[in-house]
């Protein structure tokens, strides 16, 4: 579901081929049928945005049916433990959890919290700005005194357990509603939860695939967690052969997620450190949290070597290893807030772009190109010349007047980066493999690496601000920057030996997180990728061909953590330590040999038994029982109820899309009532339900992937190779929308939205199969998004269509369903563009209140929401 | 030119007495491309590498002569890959020896109109002098409340996704300690 994944993973779909040969069946839930789709054997077309309706639909099915994996259910997931009394469910409340403020559009969490570890009331706007889901890195939230025991019912019958309040939360979501809200016949719809829960169990288990096409949605955080309460209740967690697949985009998007170029980590998923936090203890107190279960118990021996990976000698316990010399955050920081801050002005005065062209790869293109045009100066590393860095002189806007080449004042520096052949390093995969690329030639003329560029940069700063006595300069000043040189830069394989990790005792590599320190000892980069550089030699670099080794035993790559395959494997075995059924063994508890293990290295304590109780008052890493296979949460269970962590409940539930045609038929909250909308006159949104002239934007519409173009275009769409395979920008519709819009197969046809106008070629396709739904037809309309106004195809920006609504969990914009027209025929140039564009929000009565009053349930309808710029202190 | 020599420069000879009676193969081969060889077989060396485009992580072999890369194809010994690359990896050899390639540092003064060239090493410098500007100009100490930010907001970067994790590694950690937050990448879009 929400991925193409024969066509933007297609070298990985053969491993889905595989299976299919042996047998699995195949099926693909996407609002088009794709190249994926007719390889599958069942494809389902949904209405794009509705798949919490749909996965509300099987999680429903489920439990009607009784066809829950049970035991692995009770021992494995929070499904027993008892809730607050004072928890309201959307049932309740119309579409609202207990707790919402809609003066801040936030939710106070406090009543979603387990009944005996009570949380304390938080008002909503600290929540959602302050202390957000983003800043608990991947350790989640914490959960008060988990691990002294919480109070449950492990016959799951107790009304406020969680395994009923799943139950009731999701009874609405039935087969008629499945029909009427995703316009999937109900037939199908059964089809589908036939195969999945046959498939799953003892015996069996199902894997599950997204990709982007899950994650670009105001409520994308809660489709994952809806996927992931589905295979928890299937047991097809932590075991072989199950899971869910991330399917990512890029070459080292893992890596740099794992090691982040984000605001709110630090490597390893730490968080970034808040305003709250005075001191390294409050910071570590709110990691570890106090009285918590798991591996996060030892945050403080990951934290201080991360410290002093990056401070040296500078970082002593005496001045808590320099934790005063990072910055914090206190809100959101992310990538639109700050694009909108520079538009604005007076702000952002900076911009470094490293491979990366937001001019046609960001949501919504236009914005961005203002953006870049308000700077005092922009500096763009790239292999070749991309929109980003010409955009002062061939952007959309020069056509439309609204930058004039000889009035925009950004500095531009273009600089010409190497290729992944002209360096060294390595590449996270998508499974969390990292692979080391040898360097295979010299770049040439100002050609150089990130690597590079950064240490040289580094190096020129420090010298510019020697013997300054400003405090502000010590964390640059004192920042350790000596790696090991190859010629002029940095050696790769020494900056990947201190992320492995370094004891600082015997100067050798460590050879995994459990022999990291809190006492300052040890020096590590990034606590999750340690063991890749374990016994002194680059595990990465690993080649063992496939023929000599087999899946698990591969000495190809090496795969954070500790080289496993599969997270959470303890659950492969039942809770007496037994594989659940000798077909699907996979790490297990040898009670002779006194360890577990199996296939796999397994994600368990080795020596600690299945059937250990911790003692009391144990936590961290000491208070997992043997029982605990999810080791990394607050209470050692996989969370089908998420007590705390998540901006907009606890529960996935299902919210109409920020533009969509119809209105939410399960509750009067028709949208994400914590979505982060921007009511600004440079970023309107198409009206929806309940406000009026959602029809002047009759149609859904959706974006993607194609195999032979790349994101923005920068690595393709200039190679004549992949010019010629994918030549031309185009929309696919459907015989049925060609016919009412007059749109002829490879004619020119423009679609519009509140944002602007695209030309593209027609292609008309029952690929496009129009839907019914709720009685009445839904048009969908599909485009890649490849195309730039440079290159050998050129064409319209199509990120250009789309307006900037955010996920408040994880500040993603809701790219993937959006709602527009679609016209025969060019779109006007130049100027009369924009007068085109503004008839348009004329007719549908769009103001920058449109799209803002997001709190539809109980008579709130009134209000407008819009972000602040910067948090409100809360009241 | 012997008589043997000339009668099997003869297609139609090579293709009756030959190994190949349908004429599809060696007997249809002409001199000139009997005579070629691989790139991958002359090549002076082999770098393993991974394809730069999609997440999936497709094992690359990149054959080098003289210093230049020769040819890029997928390694069959890959787990992962088999030996297969999809049309953007096989592609990948344009891409890094391609004419699109830029080579140069080019540069555009504050309401200029066309590019310029500029020296590495200057450039350099100049954006050393304006990231000490751009941090100065967007330093906050303290938030309204007196709680230390220790920050600077006048400075963003975008990007790293492409880039390799030692150089994401590096990055983080030099805005970090410039004070600058506002650091990201493709995973937030
Ligand atoms: S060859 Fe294709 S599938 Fe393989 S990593 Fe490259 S882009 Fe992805």
């Amino acid at each position: 579901m929400g991925s193409n994944m024969a066509e933007a993973h297609p070298v990985g779909f053969q491993w889905v081929m595989e299976a299919k040969a042996r047998g699995a069946k195949v099926f693909h839930i996407d609002p088009r049928f794709t190249r994926t789709s007719a390889h599958a054997d069942q494809h389902v077309t949904i209405r794009a945005g509705t798949d919490i309706a749909f996965l509300g639909g099987v999680i429903n099915h489920i439990l009607t049916h009784d066809l829950d994996f049970r035991e692995y259910v009770t021992a494995y997931t929070n499904a027993p433990y008892l809730l607050s009394e004072r928890y309201q469910d959307t049932e309740d409340l119309d579409g609202l959890f207990s707790g919402y403020d809609p003066y801040t559009a936030a939710y106070d969490a406090s009543s979603w919290s387990y009944a005996s570890v009570p949380m304390e009331e938080q008002p909503g706007r600290l929540l959602k700005e302050v202390s957000a889901p983003y800043q608990h890195g991947a350790g989640g939230p914490f959960i008060e005194g988990a691990a002294g025991g919480i109070e449950s019912d492990p016959t799951l019958e107790h009304p406020r357990c969680v395994f009923q309040v799943l139950k009731r939360h999701f009874s609405r979501y039935t087969p008629e509603m499945v029909e009427r809200i995703c316009g999937v016949p109900q037939e199908l719809f059964q089809e589908v939860c036939r195969a999945w829960t046959e498939n799953s169990g003892r015996e069996r288990t199902t894997a599950l695939v997204y990709s982007v096409g899950w994650t670009q949605h105001s409520v994308g955080a809660q489709f994952i967690r809806a996927g992931s309460i589905v295979q928890l209740l299937l047991g097809n967690i932590g075991r072989p052969g199950g899971g869910i697949f991330a399917l990512r985009g890029h070459a080292s998007i893992q890596g740099s997620t794992d090691v982040p170029t984000l605001f709110n980590l630090l490597p390893g998923y730490l968080p970034m450190p808040d305003v709250t936090h005075e001191d390294l203890t409050t910071y570590l107190d709110g990691v570890r949290g106090r009285g918590q279960k798991g591996f996060w118990g030892a945050a403080d021996a990951y934290m201080v070597s991360l410290l002093k990976e990056y401070w040296g000698d500078a970082a002593t316990a005496e001045n808590d290893y320099c934790f005063d010399y990072l910055p914090r955050i206190n809100g959101d920081h992310g990538t639109y807030r700050t694009v909108m801050d520079m538009v604005d002005g007076g702000k952002v005065f900076g911009y470094f772009l490293l491979g990366q062209n937001p001019a046609v790869g960001s949501a919504h293109g236009r914005l961005q190109r203002l953006g870049m045009a308000n700077l005092d100066w922009l500096v763009v590393r790239d292999l070749a010349m991309i929109e980003s860095a010409t955009f002062w002189k061939d952007a959309p806007e020069i056509e439309t007047g609204e930058i004039v080449t000889e009035r925009c004042r950004t500095e531009v520096f273009f600089f010409p980066a190497a290729s992944h052949v002209e360096k060294a390093g390595t590449f996270t995969q998508t499974q969390r493999m990292l692979q080391w690329r040898d360097k295979a030639v010299e770049p040439s003329g100002d050609q150089r690496s990130e690597l590079w560029f950064f240490h040289q940069l580094g190096v020129r700063l420090k010298e510019r601000l020697a013997g300054s006595a400003d405090e502000r300069d010590r964390p640059l000043l004192d920042l350790a920057w000596d790696y090991e040189t190859e010629g002029d830069e940095p050696s790769p394989s020494d900056v990947l030996r201190h992320i492995n990790g370094i004891d600082l005792r015997t100067g050798r590599t460590v050879d995994g997180y459990l022999d990291l320190k809190a006492d300052g000892s040890t020096v590590c980069g990034c606590w999750i990728y340690s063991g890749v550089y374990a016994n002194e030699t680059n595990q990465s670099r690993r080649r063992t061909s496939r023929f000599e080794t087999g899946p698990y035993d591969a000495e190809w790559g090496w795969t954070w953590p500790l080289n496993r395959r599969v997270l959470y494997n303890r659950a492969s075995a039942d809770p007496q330590g037994r594989p659940w059924s000798e077909r699907k063994k996979l790490v297990w508890w040898d009670a002779e040999a006194g360890e577990w293990t199996g296939r796999d290295t397994p994600d368990f304590e080795k020596h600690k038994p299945p059937d250990y109780k911790a003692p009391a008052g144990a936590s961290g890493i000491e208070a997992l029982d043997g029982d605990d296979a999810f080791i990394m949460m607050r209470d050692g269970k996989g969370w089908l109820f998420a007590p705390a962590g998540l901006a907009d409940g606890p529960l996935p539930t299902h919210y109409e899309p920020h533009e969509s045609p119809m209105r939410n038929l399960l509750y009067g909250q028709q949208g994400n009532p914590v979505r982060k909308v921007y009511g600004r006159p440079d970023n309107p949104s198409n009206p929806a339900p309940p406000e009026a002239h959602s029809e002047v934007f009759p149609y859904v519409f959706t974006a993607a992937r194609l195999t032979e173009h790349h994101t923005a275009g920068a690595m393709s769409r200039q190679l004549p190779y992949l010019a010629e395979l994918q030549p031309e920008l185009f929309v696919e519709v459907s015989p049925e929308l060609a016919a009412e819009r007059g749109l002829r197969h490879l004619d020119w046809a423009h679609v519009v939205t509140s944002r602007t106008a695209v030309d593209a070629r027609v292609v008309v396709t029952d690929r496009m199969a129009p839907l019914r739904v709720d009685g009445r037809v839904v048009h969908q309309v599909w485009m890649p998004y490849h195309w730039g106004p440079t290159g050998l195809t050129k064409g319209d920006v199509v990120n250009d269509l789309i307006g900037v609504v955010a996920d408040p969990n994880v500040f993603i914009q809701e790219s993937k369903v959006l709602t527009c027209d679609v016209r025969p025929g060019r779109r006007p140039r130049g100027p009369a563009l924009l007068e085109y564009v503004a008839d348009y929000r004329r007719r549908a009565g769009i103001t920058t209140e449109t799209g803002t009053r997001i709190a539809t349930a109980g008579g709130h309808i009134e209000r407008a929401h819009i972000e602040p710029d910067r948090p409100e202190e809360p009241s | 030119m012997g008589v043997k020599r000339w009668l099997d420069a003869w297609p139609v000879f090579r293709q009756l007495t030959g190994t190949d009676p349908l004429g599809r193969g060696k007997a249809a081969q002409s001199a000139r491309s009997a005579g070629l060889g691989s790139r991958t077989e002359s090549a002076d060396r082999v770098a393993g590498s991974v394809c730069p485009y999609c997440a999936v992580g497709c094992a690359q072999r990149v054959f080098v002569k003289d210093e230049k890369v020769v040819q890029i194809e997928g390694d069959p010994a890959s787990p992962i890959s088999r030996g297969r690359l999809c049309p953007k990896g096989s592609a990948s050899k344009q891409l890094v020896t391609g004419p699109q390639r830029e080579q140069r540092v080019l540069y555009r003064p504050p309401y200029g109109t066309a590019w310029q060239e500029l020296d590495l090493d200057t450039a350099m410098d100049m954006v050393a002098d304006r990231v000490l500007d751009a941090r100065r100009k967007g330093w906050q100490d303290t938030d309204e409340d007196g709680k230390v930010l220790r920050r600077t907001m006048g400075l963003a970067s975008l990007g790293g996704a492409t880039l390799d994790n030692e150089e994401n590694y590096l990055i983080k950690k030099l805005f970090t300690a410039l004070g600058a937050l506002q650091i990201e990448n493709q995973a937030r879009i």
